[in-house]
This record gives C-alpha cells, sequence and structure tokens, in this order.
C-alpha cells in the first residue's frame, strides 16, 4: 500500500494554483503534480478510466485536459498502460486526486508521475463549471499556474495566455512524432507487412496489427513515399496525431501518391481528416471536440452502433447523404456519430481504402471497434489475392 | 428497426408484495415500462397484487388486475384479455417465475402468447447454475477471459483433502450435492474444519458427493447493467463496485457507482466478459446485470451470476446515471433498437451510448434487526436489508456522508464526538470489523479513530485500500475540525467538501446545529446544485435531475410558476414503505395538474418519486433539516416557492415540519402545531375529551411501583410501550403483574430516560381504522377498514376489510361523527388517519394521525377515488366541494356508504420471516404483535369477502389449499370460536389434525380429530411423528396455532417456524381462520374471476347512480 501526501484530496498541504481561460474566467485550485506555469488550448475528457493512456496520447499534445470524471489518479500508475514514451498533456486539470493508489499492477502514484515528468496541473477546481464553459463557449486557450507562478495578477496571466499560440493552425505531428523508424515486429507469423505513418501514433494501435500477424513499420511523420515502399507494404496507415489538419500538407500529399497506387489503407483519427482532405473534402474544428470513451458511432453498412473511443477536435466535412466522385472513386460517409452526426468514417468505394475518425485501438476505451483491423487484414488479403 | 406492428396489447407482471429482495424498485422499473408501452399505443394489461403501487394506478395501464401472481391467476387474466404478449421481465423473480411456470404448462402457446424481453432459453441459461456455468465456459472460450469459480467434486474424504491442494488451499467452500436448501454446506479454513464439514456432507449427501469450491471471500465485487437490442447492438449502462468485498450480498453491501479502483485495461475486460456473456445467454431485447469478483492480488475474474431481468441494481444504475432502463427494455421488447430511442435527459442523442459520471453515487442499506431480535444480524450472502438509501456527491466522500445520513438512523453516521479513549481497544474493535454487519462501516472509522493503520484495517476487512485511505480522510478532515481555532470559511470548505453536516460539525465541537449553521449562513457558505446528466456534461441536460454539493457553480435554472416541494419518505424501512412514496407521487401529479412547479425531495433510489419523470424537478438528497432547508432556500432564490408538503411521506418529513417552520419555511396542509397535537398525548387526549370520545385508560409510570399501580386500575391485560417511539417499537401485550415486571427488567435502562405507557388492551376488540379528507369545514371519509385479527396486533400487520364487513350504518355513522370531531379538533388540513377499536359497544380511539397512513393507496384503490391527490389539493387550500366540482372526488356521497354490491377489499400484510434466522440458524417466530413486523401487503378484491380473503391469502402467501391436512392448535380462550369453522373445513373434505386438548374440544362437539404429537412430546414409542415432523414431511396443507394468552406466546414456536420453512398457510388467529374456511369454500366453489380495477370502478360508479 502506497501513500502520498497526508492531507485531503484537495491537498491543504499542496501549493495554491490558479487556471485562467483566455476569455477571462477564473478557477482557483491547488497545485497537482508539478509547480509551475503551462498553456495550451483546454479540451474536456469524459472517460472515466484510462487516465494514464490519455496522458499518453500523442494527439493530446499542446492541450491542457479536464477531466470531468472527480476521481482521478485511484488506480495509480504502472508500466504497461501508457499510450507512448512520456505524458504529452501541456496540463491537467482534475477535481479530486487520489491519495492512495489501489491496483496490484500500480507501481507509483500518479501525482509522482506528474512531477517526475514535469507535467503542471491544478486539483480542486469546478471541473463540472469548467466543462460546461468550454462546451458553451467552445474549447480555448488556458494557463495553470501554480507556485511562484500565480504571483503575478490576474490580469497579467490572462495577457499570457492569450499570447500562447491557438490550435486552429497548428501543425505538431512533426512534434510529436518519431524521428526514427522502428519495427512492430508480428505476433506469431507474419502475414503482412504495414507502414505506418506516425503523426503521433498510440502503442497499442501497431500492437493490434501485430496481433493480427502484420509487421508494423512505424516511419516518421516526413517520410516520403519512397521510404513507405522501400519497405514493401502489403497495406499503409496513416495514424491519429494532434493539430489543425488544414496544415497537414505533407501527409496529404504522401497520401495522394498512397492512392495512386492503390494500395490497401487504413487512416484512424488525424489518418481520417488527411483520408479527407486527399480526397478533396474539407475538415473543420469541432466547437468543443469529442472526448471520451463513451461515443455512439453508427457502421452504416450495417446499421450497427458501436460504443467508442474519441479524441479529435476537427472533424471532415462530407456529406452523409451522397455518394461522392472523387479523383480516386466513389467516396463515401461509412460512420458517423450519433450524438452529433458528425463524419467518424470514410471509404473508397472503388479502392482498398478507409479511415475513421475514432480510436477502434481502444485504448483507453470499449473494444467494439476492434473489427476495423479485421477489416484492414482482409482488405490487405483481397489485394493479395 | 422501429416498433413490431405485430403487437397491439401486452401483459406485464408485476412483482406482488414487497419482501425482502424484491422491493419499490419493481414498482419504478413496471410503472415506467407501462407508461412506455401505453405511450406506444399498445394496450397494456397489468397484474399485480399489490395495492401500494404505482403501477396499479388505473390511469397506468388499460386493465389493471389486482388480484394474485400465481400462474392460475394469470392464466385466467390471459383467457379473458386475450393478449399477444406477455412481458415477464419487469417484474423481478416473481414474474419471471410465472411467466415460466405459464410457459411449461402450455398456457401461453395455447393461447398464443408470446414472451416478449426475454425468452425461456435466455432466463433458464442466466438462471440456472450449472447452464450459466457452461455460458461462462464459452464466453471463456471466446474471447479468453472469465470463469466460474473454481470447483472440484469429490467422493470420498481422500477426493477431499487432494481437491483442497488442487484449488490452491484454504478456505475451501463446502456444498453436499443433492441437499435440501443447501443444507450441510459451509466454510472450511483448516483441514480439522474440512474433516468436520466434508465428512458430514459426504454423510448428507444421497450421493456421497461433496462439491469443493475454492473461496472467493475477500475479493472485489462488481456489478455492470448491460443492455441489448434485437440489432445486437449492446451498451454497459453503469459500473457498481462493493465497498464491501464478496460475501456479503450485493442488497447489503455499500456499493458505489461508478467502479472507482479499476484501470481502464481491467474495466474493458468486465465489459467484454458482459457483452460475451449477455449474447451467449440470448438476452436480446432488454437488460440483464452481471455480477464479477476481482482477486485484489492478481486481477483473476470469476463471473458470479447474471440476472436476464431488470433487478434492484438497474434500479439503483438508473437513477445513478439517469439512463433509464426500464424503460428502455420496454421499447426494445416491442421492437425499437437503442440507436432509435433518444437520450431524455440531453432529447438531442440517442441512448445507444454508455452514460459517464461526473460525481460518485454511494448506497447504504437499511435494515431492521431491532425488529427481529432473534435474527442472526450477520450480513451474508443472504439478502437481510429491508430498504436503502442512495447518495450523489461530487466526490465519494460527500456521496458517503450524505449517504449515511440519509438512513435517518441513530448511529448510521460516523461519529467523531465520543473521545477517542471511550471508542475501546483498537484491536477489539479490529476484530469486530472483520464481521460485516450493519454498521460495519462505523467500527472501522472507530478502529481508525482508535489508531488502526490502513494495513490493519485492509488485513481486517479486505476493504479496498482506496476506500480505507477515503476513510481516512474523512477522520483526518474531523480533526481537522476540531483543531481549527474557529469556524472559518476554510474549515467549512473542508468539512463540506468531504459531505460534513452541520450536525457532525456541531457535534465535533460541542455547539448546536443551529448555531453551526448560522455561522455558515452568514459567511456564505451553501451548497450548489448539479445535474445528473449521463453525459458529464458534454450536452446540455434538459431534465432538472439535482443533487447538491459543496463547489463553485449551480444549475438550478430560475422559474416563474409557485413551486411545492414535496418531501418524501426516505429508505424503506419496516412501517414506512412504498405506501408513502405512492402518496408523494399523487400528490405531485396532482399538483402538477393544478398548475404548480412541482419539486420531490428523497434519497430513496427504488421508488417512483424519484424517477426524473415523476415531479418538475427532482432534489435526491437526504431529508434532514439542513438539507431540506438548502433545497428550499435554493427553490426560493429561483422563483416563488407555495409551500413544503411534509403530510405524505410519513413520519420522516412530519418529524421536519417544526423545525421547517421555525425557519420560516412555509408548511402547507396541516400545520405542525395540529401535528403535535395529535402525537402529543396529553393534548391529544384534550382533544378527545372536548369532542367527548372515549380513550382506553392509560398511564405513564417512571417506576415498576408506578406501573404496577397504574396497570391495576386499568386492569389487566395492558399494553406497554417506551413512550418516546411509534411504530409499535418494543410494544408488549402483559397479561399480568409478572410478565409486567419481566418487561421493565427486559426494557431497564428504559425507565431513567422515558417515561412507560401503559394502555389498557382491548382484549376481543374489533379494530377499525379510518382514512379522511378533511378542508376546515367539511369531512369525507375515504374509507372504513375492519382488521380481521383483534386489536393488539399493529395495524400494519393485520389484515382488513373495506368496506367493513360486519359493522353496520349505526357505527358507520358514529365513526363519521368522530372521525370529524377529531379532524376539527386538531385542525387537519388533508388527509387524517384514525384507529378505532370497537369493544362491546363502546368506540374506543386508539391514536390518530394528521398525515398520510400506510392505507391510503389500499383505501384509494378499493373505493376508486384518489385520496392522495385530493389530500395534496386540499393542503394548498382547495376545498372538498371544489374537487367534487372537479371531479376529482365523487360528486356525492363517500367511501362511508358504499352501495352493498360495492366489491369487498382484504389487505393482507406480508412477514419477511423466511429471511432470518437465528445464530443457531432456526427459523424466527411467526407471531403477530404489537410490533410491525410485515415488509409489505397485498389487496384481494372480489364481490364477496370470502373470495377477496382468499384472494389476498393466495396473493401473499400462495393459495389456500382445497383439501387436506389441516392442523389446528389453540389457546383456550380460542377454542369456542373455533368449532364453527372446524367444522366447516371437515364438510369440505378437511382431515383434522390437533393436539390433545383442542381435539378434545372439537370432539365434544361431534367433530373428529386425529390426535398428533406435540413437539415437547417428541416421537412416539412406535415412532409416531411430532406435528413439527409432519409438516416438515410435507404431510400438513394448512395450519391454525393461535398463541396462547399468558406465559409463553413462544409455545407453537416450532410448529411456526417449520410453517414457514415448508411455506405451508399458517393462520395465527382464529378470525384468520373464519376468513379463510368462507375464502376455501368460494375458491371450492370454483366461483373465482378476475376483473380489474377499471371494471370495478366502473361497476362503483354505476351502482351509486343507480
Amino acid at each position: 500500500m502506497m501513500t502520498t501526501s497526508t492531507r485531503g484530496a484537495t491537498g491543504t498541504t499542496a501549493e495554491p494554483a490558479l487556471l485562467v481561460l483566455e476569455d477571462g474566467r477564473t478557477f482557483r485550485g491547488r497545485a497537482y503534480g508539478a509547480v509551475g506555469e503551462t498553456f495550451g488550448e483546454a479540451v474536456f475528457s469524459t472517460g472515466m478510466t484510462g487516465y494514464q493512456e490519455t496522458l499518453t496520447d500523442p494527439s493530446y499534445h499542446r492541450q491542457v485536459v479536464v477531466m470531468t470524471a472527480p476521481h482521478v489518479g485511484n488506480t495509480g500508475v504502472n508500466d504497461e498502460d501508457p499510450e507512448s514514451a512520456r505524458i504529452w498533456v501541456a496540463g491537467y486539470v482534475v477535481r479530486d486526486p487520489a491519495r492512495t493508489p489501489s491496483n496490484w499492477r500500480a507501481t507509483r502514484t500518479l501525482d509522482q508521475e506528474l512531477r517526475d515528468q514535469g507535467v503542471v496541473g491544478i486539483s480542486g477546481v469546478d471541473t463540472r463549471a469548467l466543462t460546461r464553459h468550454l462546451r458553451e463557449r467552445g474549447a480555448m486557450r488556458v494557463g495553470i499556474f501554480s507556485g511562484g507562478a500565480c504571483a503575478d495578477g490576474e490580469e497579467k496571466l490572462l495577457a499570457r495566455v492569450r499570447e500562447a499560440p491557438a490550435m486552429k493552425g497548428a501543425d505538431l505531428a512533426g512534434e510529436v512524432a518519431t524521428r526514427q523508424a522502428y519495427v512492430v515486429p508480428a505476433v506469431g507469423e507474419k502475414r503482412f507487412t504495414v507502414a505506418a505513418v506516425d503523426l503521433g501514433i498510440k502503442g497499442m494501435t501497431p500492437q493490434r496489427m501485430a496481433e493480427r500477424g502484420a509487421e508494423v513499420h512505424v516511419l516518421p511523420a516526413t517520410a516520403t513515399a519512397e521510404d513507405l515502399y522501400a519497405v514493401a507494404p502489403d497495406g499503409v496507415f496513416f495514424s491519429n496525431g494532434p493539430g489543425d489538419p488544414a496544415t497537414a500538407e505533407h501527409p496529404v500529399a504522401l497520401m495522394r501518391e498512397v492512392l495512386d497506387r492503390g494500395t490497401p489503407l487504413f487512416g484512424i483519427c488525424f489518418g481520417n481528416q488527411i483520408l479527407g482532405r486527399a480526397l478533396g473534402f474539407g475538415t473543420f474544428k469541432l466547437k468543443y471536440g469529442h472526448r471520451g470513451i463513451n461515443q455512439p458511432v453508427q457502421d452504416r453498412t450495417t446499421g450497427k452502433v458501436e460504443v467508442t473511443a474519441h479524441n479529435h477536435g476537427f472533424a471532415v466535412d462530407a456529406p452523409l447523404d451522397r455518394v461522392t466522385e472523387t479523383p480516386y472513386g466513389r467516396a463515401e460517409v461509412s460512420h458517423v456519430c450519433l450524438n452529433d452526426g458528425v463524419v467518424e468514417g470514410l471509404q473508397l468505394l472503388d479502392r482498398p481504402v478507409f479511415s475513421v475518425q475514432y480510436h477502434p485501438e481502444a485504448a483507453a476505451g470499449p473494444h467494439d471497434a476492434a473489427y476495423l483491423f479485421d477489416r484492414f487484414v482482409k482488405l490487405m488479403e483481397d489485394q493479395r489475392a | 428497426m422501429p416498433k413490431r406492428t405485430d403487437i397491439q396489447s401486452v401483459l406485464v407482471i408485476g412483482s406482488g408484495p414487497i419482501v425482502i429482495g424484491q422491493a419499490a424498485e419493481f414498482d419504478y422499473s413496471g410503472t415506467q415500462a407501462c407508461r412506455v408501452l401505453k405511450a406506444e399505443g399498445l394496450r397494456v394489461i397489468l397484474v399485480n397484487s399489490n395495492p401500494a403501487t404505482i403501477m396499479t394506478d388505473p390511469e397506468i395501464a388499460d386493465a389493471t388486475y389486482v388480484e394474485p401472481i400465481t400462474p392460475d391467476f394469470v392464466e385466467k387474466i390471459i383467457a379473458k384479455e386475450r393478449p399477444d404478449a406477455l412481458l415477464p421481465t419487469l417484474g423481478g423473480q416473481t414474474a419471471l417465475n410465472t411467466a415460466i411456470s405459464l410457459h411449461e404448462a402450455g398456457t401461453l402457446d395455447a393461447h398464443g402468447v408470446e414472451l416478449i424481453g426475454a425468452n425461456v432459453d435466455a432466463i433458464n441459461k442466466g438462471e440456472d447454475r450449472d447452464r450459466f456455468k457452461e455460458v461462462v465456459e464459452a464466453v471463456r472460450g471466446k474471447i479468453g477471459h472469465g470463469e466460474s469459480a473454481r470447483s472440484y467434486i469429490c467422493h470420498s474424504m481422500d477426493d477431499v483433502l487432494s481437491g483442497v491442494e488442487e484449488l490452491g488451499g484454504y478456505p475451501v467452500v463446502v456444498r453436499p450435492s443433492f441437499t435440501m436448501g443447501g443444507a450441510g454446506s459451509g466454510f472450511a479454513h483448516d483441514e480439522e474444519e474440512l474433516r468436520r464439514i466434508a465428512g458430514q456432507g459426504l454423510t448428507l449427501s444421497p450421493t456421497t458427493e461433496v462439491l469443493l469450491e475454492e473461496s472467493i471471500l475477500g475479493w472485489k465485487e462488481y456489478e455492470l447493467e448491460l443492455m441489448r437490442d434485437h440489432n445486437d447492438n449492446v451498451v454497459v449502462v453503469c459500473s457498481i463496485e462493493n465497498f464491501d468485498p464478496m460475501g456479503v450480498h450485493t442488497g447489503d453491501s455499500i456499493t458505489v457507482a461508478p467502479a472507482m479502483t479499476l484501470t481502464d485495461r481491467e474495466y474493458q475486460i468486465l465489459r467484454d466478459i458482459g457483452i460475451a456473456v449477455i449474447r451467449e445467454v440470448g438476452v436480446d431485447t432488454g437488460g440483464c446485470n452481471i455480477q464479477f469478483a476481482v482477486n485484489p492480488a492478481d486481477g483473476r475474474i470469476v463471473v458470479i451470476e447474471m440476472n436476464p431481468r431488470v433487478s434492484r441494481s438497474s434500479a439503483l444504475a438508473s437513477k445513478a446515471t439517469g439512463f433509464p432502463i426500464a424503460k428502455i427494455a420496454a421499447k426494445l421488447a416491442v421492437g425499437y433498437t437503442l440507436d432509435e430511442i433518444p437520450n431524455d435527459i440531453t432529447e438531442e442523442t440517442p441512448a445507444s451510448f454508455e452514460p459517464t459520471l461526473d460525481y460518485v453515487v454511494v448506497k447504504a442499506p437499511r435494515f431492521a434487526f431491532e425488529k427481529f431480535p432473534a435474527a442472526d444480524s450477520r450480513l451474508t450472502t443472504t439478502m437481510k436489508s429491508v430498504g436503502e438509501a442512495m447518495a450523489i456527491g461530487r466526490n465519494f466522500t460527500e456521496a458517503l456522508n450524505k449517504a449515511l445520513r440519509s438512513l435517518e438512523k441513530k448511529d448510521s453516521q460516523f461519529d467523531f464526538a465520543t473521545p477517542v479513549a471511550e471508542l475501546g481497544d483498537k484491536a477489539e474493535l479490529l476484530v469486530e470489523a472483520e464481521r460485516p454487519t450493519d454498521g460495519r462501516i462505523n467500527t472501522v472509522m472507530a478502529a481508525i479513530r482508535a489508531g488502526a493503520t490502513a494495513q490493519e484495517v485492509f488485513d481486517a476487512t479486505k476493504i479496498d485500500p482506496w476506500f480505507i485511505d477515503q476513510l481516512f480522510l474523512v477522520k483526518e478532515t474531523a480533526d481537522e475540525i476540531a483543531a481549527a481555532p474557529e469556524l472559518s470559511p476554510a474549515m467549512f470548505a473542508e468539512a463540506k467538501r468531504h459531505g460534513f453536516s452541520d450536525a457532525q460539525i456541531a457535534a465535533v465541537r460541542s455547539l448546536r446545529e443551529d448555531v453551526v449553521r448560522e455561522v455558515r449562513h452568514a459567511l456564505g457558505i451553501r451548497p450548489v446544485y448539479k445535474t445528473v446528466d449521463t453525459c458529464a456534461a458534454e450536452f446540455a441536460a434538459r431534465t432538472p435531475y439535482f443533487y447538491s454539493s459543496y463547489d463553485e457553480e449551480s444549475e438550478v435554472a430560475p422559474r416563474e410558476k409557485p413551486a411545492v416541494i414535496i418531501l418524501g419518505s426516505g429508505p424503506n424501512r419496516i412501517g414506512q414503505g412504498i405506501e408513502f412514496d405512492y402518496s408523494c407521487v399523487h400528490a405531485s401529479f396532482a399538483l402538477g395538474d393544478a398548475g404548480y412547479e412541482t419539486v420531490m425531495v428523497n434519497c430513496n433510489p427504488e421508488t417512483v418519486s424519484t424517477d426524473y419523470d415523476t415531479s418538475d424537478r427532482l432534489y435526491f438528497e437526504p431529508l434532514t433539516l439542513e438539507d431540506v432547508l438548502e433545497v428550499v432556500h435554493a427553490e426560493q432564490q429561483a422563483g416563488p416557492v407555495a409551500g413544503v408538503l411534509v403530510q405524505l411521506g410519513g413520519q420522516t418529513p412530519l418529524g421536519l415540519a417544526q423545525a421547517l417552520k421555525d425557519n420560516g419555511v412555509p408548511i402547507v396542509g396541516t400545520s405542525p402545531e395540529a401535528i403535535e397535537l395529535a402525537e402529543e398525548r396529553g393534548a391529544f387526549g384534550r382533544v378527545l375529551t372536548e369532542a367527548g370520545l372515549p380513550a382506553p385508560k392509560y398511564g405513564t409510570a417512571f417506576s415498576f411501583e408506578q406501573a404496577k399501580g397504574i396497570a391495576a386500575e386499568i386492569n389487566y391485560p395492558v399494553m406497554v410501550r417506551p413512550s418516546y417511539v411509534l411504530g409499535g417499537r418494543g410494544m408488549e401485550i402483559v397479561y399480568d403483574e409478572a410478565s409486567l415486571e419481566s418487561y421493565l427488567e427486559r426494557h431497564a435502562g428504559l425507565i431513567e430516560q422515558h417515561p412507560v405507557l401503559i394502555d389498557r388492551f382491548l382484549d376481543d376488540a374489533i379494530e377499525i381504522d379510518v382514512d379522511a379528507l378533511y378542508d376546515g369545514h367539511e369531512l369525507y371519509l375515504g374509507g372504513v377498514m375492519e382488521h380481521i385479527e383483534e386489536a393488539g396486533i399493529h395495524s400494519g400487520d393485520s389484515a382488513c376489510a373495506l368496506p367493513p364487513i360486519t359493522l353496520g350504518g349505526y357505527d358507520i355513522k358514529r365513526l363519521r361523527a368522530s372521525t370529524e370531531a377529531i379532524a376539527r379538533g386538531v385542525g387537519v388540513r388533508g388527509l387524517i388517519n384514525i384507529q378505532f377499536a370497537m369493544a362491546g359497544d363502546i368506540l374506543y380511539v386508539l391514536e390518530a394521525n394528521p398525515r398520510a397512513s400506510r392505507t391510503v393507496p389500499f383505501t384509494s384503490k378499493a373505493t376508486a377515488v384518489p385520496l392522495a391527490k385530493a389530500a395534496a389539493r386540499v393542503s394548498l387550500g382547495a376545498t372538498l366541494a371544489e374537487l367534487r366540482a372537479e371531479g376529482l372526488l365523487p360528486a356525492e356521497g363517500d367511501g362511508g356508504d358504499l352501495p352493498l354490491d360495492a366489491p369487498i377489499s382484504v389487505k393482507e400484510a406480508v412477514m419477511p420471516w423466511s429471511r432470518f434466522r437465528d445464530v443457531q440458524g432456526r427459523g424466527v417466530d411467526t407471531v403477530l404483535g404489537p410490533e410491525m413486523r410485515s415488509t409489505g401487503e397485498v389487496m384481494g378484491i372480489d364481490s364477496v369477502f370470502g373470495t377477496a380473503y382468499a384472494k389476498s391469502q393466495a396473493a401473499a402467501y400462495g393459495a389456500l389449499p382445497g383439501k387436506g391436512r389441516a392442523f389446528v392448535s389453540v389457546a383456550n380462550r380460542d377454542k369456542r370460536s373455533l368449532i364453527f369453522p372446524a367444522r366447516e373445513l371437515v364438510a369440505m373434505g378437511f382431515e383434522l389434525l390437533a393436539t390433545s386438548g383442542t381435539a378434545e374440544v372439537l370432539k365434544r362437539n361431534g367433530i373428529n380429530a386425529t390426535v398428533v404429537r406435540k413437539q415437547s412430546q417428541g416421537t412416539g414409542p412406535a415412532g409416531e411423528p411430532t406435528i413439527v415432523q409432519l409438516i416438515h414431511d410435507g404431510e400438513v396443507d394448512l395450519i391454525v396455532n393461535t398463541p396462547y394468552g399468558t406465559g409463553g406466546r413462544l409455545d407453537g414456536y416450532d410448529i411456526r417456524t417449520a410453517a414457514v420453512a415448508r411455506a405451508v398457510p399458517c393462520l395465527t388467529t382464529v378470525q384468520a381462520l373464519a376468513a379463510a374456511v368462507q375464502g376455501i369454500d368460494a375458491m371450492a366453489r370454483d366461483e373465482v374471476s378476475v376483473r380489474s380495477l377499471q371494471e370495478h370502478a366502473r361497476h362503483l360508479v354505476a351502482s351509486r347512480r343507480s
């Protein structure tokens, strides 16, 4: 049994902290994790489990994540669950951090982990009020200040929040993606080779492909078509990642080359937006995005509903009611979010190409959409045959 | 795929009377389902024998049968109504079992009725232990996760010993095969115990076989609520984690939603297993719950069981998440898919999602062991709690403290006032905490205060370390409250953040609660109200379902219409059950119709009142003065408040009336002063004297000497009770001075604090209950109920008939005059319930309650008049004349002058005997007395008394036998009244068995009875069995056993407990026998038909007109 601080979950012993939104609303709380200051885009995530996966998801790069679930850190931190080698969130906002984690896999506390990785957080704030604010006003820039960083008056702090870069127009994939290509070996017999373009890939994604017999070559975001085809891929994958797809010129161009060649292609999240742009659709920023693990998505071919993990602030603008002619043949919206009708998946009818906006690798989140990896495998099999 | 078009009518089966394990949650579920089906344009036919339910309100279904839920009666209803489909998944185990019986008997096929909601195979797979094991095995094969507890079959002691090694050591569970009711099973912690239990088990088992099963005691326990549609969409509505580890029935555990101590990986495995199980079992248009045990050391998962229907947990999950499981189950059953059903709360998003919570829900069980002093209070896998409270907070500590105070029971809250030195020894407290009992969490807290470490608490209890740390957090907060130099904003912020009440803060600081509150208010520290919205604020909520929290932002919206705040009745308990919720719900409906904004405050998750659909606003809050004052304040900020309605929720809100008024809160209806007038004995005596009404003689004693004098003056037998309690607690009838002395000895310590009340006990009197409305000018006699048992048995436990079966016009006139005099004298504006006793020709007033009584729903249904609705309107100023003109009350006449051909309704109480065992494992006695112990009630309605009574018995205990052996053994004073009914029994073909004394009396009256041996005589020389053995052997079909007057009311204990064990009808009064004989006679002539309440009402209205 591990115990961290000796006092309340609000951490009365912790230093005061201040959260400042770019529209001037502030919330007072206590320092959580590292003491200091941080800036980013304030977004809320509604998952009740999976904070470790969320924190280490590269798509959260430069975002300050507000957890709507009040208790965070209950199961501590282990070495198996992270989705990448580090915590990517720019800041962390929680209501009631755990003092004593409880789980047979836990090796340390979340508080300690945040401090070790220098992630500035704040606890004890009315996260529901903050979430409602973001829902009504939309995602916006935010700063968290604790310890000495609080000393400046609110006005000064607000000015600094407003100086921070906005998410719209941000090109971030290069910042989070691997610099070096690496290989995730197939589990069991190798049946396929997949070239995966890392735009901020989560660890579970190549794992899901590897479990299905794919050897996955994870390539940097800067990879060229030659780099991709150098591994002789049976299929190409475009990963999730942070930032505005409108800035993703290189990945869009790269994808078009793959489309030209007719290689089986699968995209997730950012990869879905890249496909959208490559096909000629627009992308746009959602008011406050989808971030959670309870989102109902309908597979329009079967009519079935899957409960899925989401983390996206942008979406593809494609018509739901008809097939669209594109330079690569007919395209249609394959999946849609039942909450708000947002496009959640695209597929080409004449080429082995599809993508989804959400996270079938599901870490964290439900496993309902795991069949999409089977679909990718099937495309590669069919292509080969 | 939208609604099926091939179903036009549906039969819904309810769950019958409230019993332990099957309570108001099924009224909540059933009511939702019926409303949904009706809204879908289907003809809804309902059967439920429980009149105290909203679902049996005539407007909820198209045809409402208040008839016994037995295959026979349901078949009659099917034959008459010809429904297209039967929906059995909303009425608990009762409905499911009845549906399966009807299926097996071929009744459903014969009438072309389709079972919807769950198919027979799915029900069997879910319910049958062995088949469910196969399901779990199949799931493991498919997804690689989930298993049943490992077991090992043994035929010899060698097998047994090697089996233990196979299972990985002690402890193990030993279950002998094929023994009745699991006899001979137990836990073995070492070889010695194993040899003893398994040795015995091998002998007991007819196949010399015992099953060794690994013990999962102390593992973490979880539950998932799932729903699946016919398109194979599955959602997990809610996860629930038990605070108490495995070994305590989940109904008796403190439970928490959502699960608090699972990583996403582990949670998703539970989810995967859950989905695979619901698919494998084949529930394809409805819901189920699945229980899991998780080994805290390595995460191994054992699937314990599943229920292929809505359940207590699903009701809790619905309230905890805002996702109405029963409503959606009903829609799925008639063909919709989850994505076609909108989420009520957001209105914009579909039901095919999984709710996410930004708060914590804690449910705490309410027990009634004080009512059953002989019962073993250890918590086991058999459910023993009678009710529950739920609380919502923004964190666990806040929700936990709110839940504990919602229990509204002395000592249910954490005690930080008792000095540590007086708590007892740490080691002893830890030993005590090992044993799960009612209030173990308080023992754990005491141990923590006494210096126990988290590790020590874990070692003793196996409660998850995270929860233990939360208890430390509460304790540290209490220390901080104590240490604060003054009542500062910082201190309040911490205390309130962790759910401390003003009363708890006051106790810690040795202040008065009102002083603490005044300071807090002066500092501007008040709770905010957040919304339960299914989606953690991702979407705007349209449904004002609130809970309080000490946080920053409140979500209560302003309103314009005047609000009436209705206080509910809190957790179900014996004496205050679903009947009061019924009245609150009716008030909400009536006041909503009359143009008020209705605001409900309650903390009972089982009820209809806490359905977010019932009132305009719902506050899921404890019913304490502090919590209610804050709700009133919040609503006063939001708009005009017409007042608070306290008289419908039973004793709980009534007890708050005066204090609310003292705090400036407007109370509508009967004033707190008038309530006090009726409750305070002396004042009430003056009301009676002024009205010229007699009450039985009584006195108040502070010593045995005084008591002796008073009793002698009044004459024995007398009824004695402590003066400070209601509901019959500690009440006893004593027949002589010796027993009076023994009573006072047993309740020693009582006299110093509170006097003892001594009342004349009216032996042989007829007890009468009256429900009436009074508006200040006019009286409306709602109904007059004649008790079947004689005075001295708590009115809640005795059967009664309405209209009264032996009272004449003159008696009713006197009752009416007396009721009016009391209502006027007390100053009632709304409902009043009065208990009278008719002894000889004198009408005594026993007690008056200026509030909705337990019998209001029964009276309303028996007379087809919505009394609670009328009462709510009267409370807000409407006159009876206005309500008559409106049509809410009949234009003329009332419940006191029902036409001669009005149907007769009989209410029967349902007792929880079979749930309890004493520490030796024997049953508890079943004799009725002045202390109420029933958990629920049923109603039988028919055109004649005999049939109505027979129906009530069939509904409560199973059908009365039409032939067979009847055993009679009655007290001397009852022997005279036995003769006629005994003769009737013989005439109807019964063989009579009797103990020698009773047999002798019968023989002298020309009635033959076979003499059987008493238990005390033991088995005869030629092996003649005793009566108890005969009962156990299933040789007896009906038992009549009245307890002896003086001395041992315990005589017959073994007979009555055997009757309970074998479920043989057991009548404990001669009055009940006389009624039963009429019933058996009516049944024998096969005159029993079924008739809906709507038909009864039409008949009554027509009959009144003619």
